[in-house]
């Protein structure tokens, strides 16, 4: 089933990368994604860890909120940067994190990187370690309602 | 499309690449300006996401309901996951050859 799935995903990937569809280019097309399955298959790596972008609840509820915090923690950092004194207090912060699964802790890391002005040093599952550009900034990712959103989201289809 | 309705996409895509170009000089500014390694990546990551999002956005606009704006919002996809990766990867290397953060003294009173 995650086999067939990965084969449709690479096939379409590659009809709209190419736009040319060509008897020949398409049927090229269809071989290249079975020789990336098969390959994939190979080295094991072909499991539901592969299709970040199918778990549609991450894709419509956390997506869209990440957005809005990525511009709100963008312009923060824009006006310390464009402030003559240069209000920065860097600061690193250490906590630990809520989720359980690898893709949840990675879906944190990620984020908190993303987000302007802080960024993951050190992603464990006892232990997350922050530099924030301010110290209200990396005190913000302890106990976040980001940590919540992504905690929730585990499990979930 | 008509006339009107082609000024309103090219005035929402001028505006959104301009914003894009706005942060991106911002994140550079932030390169110049802020006082360390791990200050400085800060001022990075305005421009790969902030800056490189909008003027991708703006291009989708200009684009229209073509294959050229499916390529470009995968290329939003792919800079939205491999930046952190890139970023962090950067941060631990600094790290593992003994950059140290310049932090800033602790406040007693904000403890976590």
């Amino acid at each position: 089933m995650v086999v067939v799935a990965a084969f449709v995903l690479q096939f379409v990937f590659w009809l709209l990368l190419s736009g040319v569809f060509t008897p020949f280019l398409v049927a090229a097309g269809a071989g290249s994604a079975i020789a990336v399955v098969w390959f994939a298959r190979r080295m094991d790596m072909v499991d539901v860890e592969s299709f970040p972008l199918v778990m549609w609840r991450t894709t419509f509820h956390y997506w869209p909120w990440l957005l809005k915090e990525i511009c709100k923690s963008g312009w923060t950092v824009t006006r310390i940067v464009l402030d003559p004194k240069l209000p920065v207090s860097p600061t690193l912060v250490r906590f630990r994190p809520l989720q359980r699964t690898p893709v949840g802790l990675v879906t944190h890391a990620n984020s908190i990187t993303l987000t302007p002005g802080t960024i993951t040093i050190e992603a464990t599952p006892e232990e997350f370690l922050v530099h924030g550009l301010t110290r209200d900034g990396a005190h913000g990712c302890v106990d976040s309602e980001m940590d919540r959103r992504v905690a929730a989201l585990e499990g979930a289809p | 499309m008509t006339v009107g309705a082609q000024l309103v996409v090219d005035v929402a895509s001028w505006a959104l690449l301009l914003a894009g170009g706005f942060f991106s000089v911002v994140g550079a500014l932030g390169l110049l300006r802020l006082p360390d390694f791990f200050t400085r990546m800060h001022g990075a990551s305005v421009t790969d996401t902030l800056g490189a999002g909008l003027i991708l956005l703006g291009l989708v606009l200009q684009a229209g309901l073509t294959l050229v704006a499916v390529k470009l919002l995968f290329l939003a996809i792919f800079i939205f996951f491999a930046s952190p990766a890139a970023t962090h990867a950067l941060v631990k290397a600094a790290l593992a050859r003994g950059v140290k953060p310049q932090l800033a003294p602790e406040d007693p009173t904000s403890k976590p």
